[in-house]
């Protein structure tokens, strides 16, 4: 890095820093710090996105980042993400089966009647976006209310845990293609552990896209959606839900329950594909999974996972196919870092280029200045 | 799924009182009834208007509920359907705040009694009249984009009518599948011109868009559009000489049309279902208010005794 330091700059951020945490507590005569519950629980979708940006399960974590970032998502994960690197690996859990998530929400959209049933759950995606004027002072007696009142009203036991994976239903028709064993069997890519060279494998970039910012996933997966792109998706089904996490007893070898996961996992079926060798031609899929409750970063990333899929293989014909475009421009934590180093000094540099255009400008002058004196 | 928890009770649905009869102000529904005027003089041709922002997702039908909204008064009927169901989630969601918004109209399930119909992804079984409108929830509007994702070279091809490469692309289809894989959104030439995207309808619903009785609308709220096929208007899909255009096909593998399991149509669009026990498949009137009236008129035929 060749960027030089202001002189006497430690004053400068010291200070800079304690202005920000006056900011961050000037309410402070007439409210109380926020505490780490209820960003949690109220900041529900904001949590649940730092948790999956950040790459790191920890939700009392992810509220302290909240808290410290001042609602500011990309720092947030950012600060989540860097405490990641100072634990060590102990070991590595088996790979999970997603069917025994314990489903708080699940939805196709391929068909009415799914083995099991649609299940809505809690969901903004029918609410009418109007203001709740009600909510802008709302007692705390009526807040308490509306939990209350629901838990007396509904019962838990009607629910089953789990239910069947709408895929399977299709895959035994012979709608999808056979699961690549081969390819479930091989050792996931471990992008915190090797750096992307590509071409990558596909779980190099299906873990990258997990701990993907959402708006840019969300972008880069409208833009196939709008026109730049012919994936043609229909989730055969979006779940919510917690996973279940194994791993080996430390004495036994067992597998056991060590705790669970808050996730979403999203299924897509696309448009067939040529087959190579005369096969019978099937749907293609694309997959999605996160941490946290993120339903358009899942739909993204199982988009993206299928236009990545079908570029791997024929080649990019538009930005969304193209591995090297796709996931090295949509970690929020990359991206911000860079964008933010535009603000670090570059007198150095700027000199040398100031040093140059006036060169050329009095070359410029030299060569013109009989015309320019007519 | 129940519907129950969206009904017009609660607190958040009432909030509606301050806003102006169809949510939308009138200088908004003017420009959009203007647009559409435009689109109607035009059959086919997409005309841009400034889609407003509408209390729910884009892709959820704002485009359809702005012309619905524009168009309705006191004295209309409407039908609200999503995929041809008047009680899936999205119609129950779309005409409980349209009876929110827009008070004293009525609403039916009923396809006869509608004079304005806002639909997804299906025309009516039963044939449309004259006296009715029909607006289609668009979410890609240009039929164009599948080979061309730039607007400003779309506009251009449209207006030379140039659709060459989209005939090149379903031959294309033809020599690698030997099928066009188009399956909804067929595209389709209207008055011998413009060739339109007609909405997710299945192929089944397009031949009904030709010389239609009702005016048939397309709003596409996210992408800014309205385009319309005039009622007596010439509606063909794309084809080739050789390889003709063709509708779903629900016959079974003996060649036996399947029928639908409560009324026992045989000429009707099937939604399939899979017995999640069994593993069987049943087949269903996609068009609920159909069946619904096919399933009357048997018991009425069988002992004039009046289910409904």
């Amino acid at each position: 890095m060749g960027y030089v330091a202001i002189k006497g700059g430690g004053k400068a951020i010291a200070g800079a820093e304690k202005l920000l945490e006056f900011v961050r507590t000037r309410q402070g005569e007439s409210a109380e710090p926020l505490d780490l519950e209820t960003i949690e629980n109220q900041l529900y979708f904001l949590h649940s996105r730092i948790i999956s940006e950040g790459g790191l399960y920890h939700p009392k974590l992810a509220s302290l980042a909240i808290k410290q970032s001042l609602g500011d998502t990309l720092e947030a994960s950012f600060a989540l993400r860097a405490y990641r690197s100072t634990k060590p690996r102990l070991v590595e859990s088996p790979v999970t089966e997603t069917s025994n998530m314990r489903v708080i929400r699940r939805i196709s959209a391929s068909f009415k009647d799914i083995p099991g049933g649609q299940m809505l759950g809690a969901s903004t995606d029918y609410a009418l976006r109007l203001m709740r004027t009600e909510l802008l002072d709302e007692s705390p007696e009526a807040f308490k209310a509306v939990a209350a009142n629901w838990l007396d009203n509904n019962s838990h036991n009607e629910i089953p845990d789990t239910f069947p994976k709408v895929l399977d239903a299709l895959r035994e028709e012979g709608l999808l293609p056979p699961v690549d064993q081969a390819a479930a069997e091989k050792k996931p890519f471990d992008i915190t552990r090797e750096p992307l060279v590509f071409p990558v494998p596909r779980s190099a970039a299906l873990s990258t896209m997990a701990r993907s910012e959402t708006g840019s996933i969300l972008a880069i997966a409208y833009s196939n959606m709008r026109g730049y792109g012919d994936i043609h998706p229909t989730v055969a089904e979006l779940r919510v839900g917690y996973l279940p996490v194994m791993l080996p007893h430390p004495i036994t070898g067992e597998p056991i329950e060590v705790g669970e996961v808050l996730m979403t996992e999203c299924e897509v079926v696309a448009m067939y594909e040529d087959e190579e060798e005369g096969g019978k031609p099937t749907f293609s899929l694309g997959y999605g999974a996160c941490f946290g409750h993120n339903e358009v970063k899942a739909i993204s990333m199982s988009v993206l996972d299928r236009a990545l899929q079908s570029g791997m293989k024929n080649g990019p014909t538009n930005p969304s196919e193209d591995p090297e475009f796709v996931l090295l421009h949509i970690d929020g934590i990359d991206s911000m870092g860079f964008c933010t180093h535009y603000k670090m000094p570059h007198y150095v540099t700027f000199q040398s280029d100031m040093d140059r255009l006036r060169t050329t400008q009095d070359k410029h002058d030299d060569a013109n200045q009989g015309a320019g004196n007519v | 799924m129940s519907n129950q928890e969206n009904g017009s009770g609660s607190a958040f649905r009432e909030a509606s009182a301050d806003y102006n009869f169809g949510f939308l102000d009138e200088n908004a529904k003017k420009e959009i009834r203007r647009s559409i005027l435009k689109a109607i003089a035009i059959p086919g041709y997409q005309v841009p208007y400034s889609s407003r922002e509408m209390p729910m997702g884009r892709g959820f039908g704002t485009g359809g509920l702005q012309l619905t909204l524009s168009l309705i008064g006191k004295q209309d009927t409407l039908k609200v359907i999503d995929q041809g169901a008047d009680d899936s989630v999205n119609a129950v969601n779309l005409r409980s705040f349209i009876e929110m918004t827009c008070p004293g109209i009525d609403t039916t399930t009923r396809v006869s009694e509608a004079n304005l119909i806002q639909s997804r992804h299906r025309i009516p079984e039963q044939e449309l009249r004259e006296d009715q409108v029909i607006v289609l929830q668009v979410p890609y509007p240009d039929a164009l984009i599948v080979v061309e994702p730039s607007e400003d070279k779309r506009k251009i091809m449209h207006g030379e009518a140039d659709y060459s490469r989209l005939l090149v692309k379903l031959y294309e289809d033809i020599v690698k599948f030997d099928e066009i894989t188009i399956s909804h959104r067929y595209p389709t030439r209207i008055n011998s011109h413009y060739v339109l995207d007609p909405s997710p309808i299945p192929r089944w619903d397009v031949p009904k868009m030709n010389n239609s009785k009702a005016l048939l609308l397309f709003g596409a709220g996210r992408e800014k559009k309205i385009y319309a096929v005039p009622p007596y208007t010439l509606a063909e899909p794309l084809e080739f000489d050789d390889v003709p255009f063709r509708v779903e096909n629900f016959n079974d593998q003996t060649g036996k049309r399947r029928t639908c399991r409560c009324c026992g149509c045989d000429h009707s669009f099937l939604d399939e279902f899979a017995d999640a026990t069994t593993g069987e498949k049943h087949y269903q009137c996609s068009d609920s208010d159909y069946c619904d009236q096919q399933l009357e008129a048997q018991s009425a035929k069988l002992g004039g005794i009046n289910v409904a």
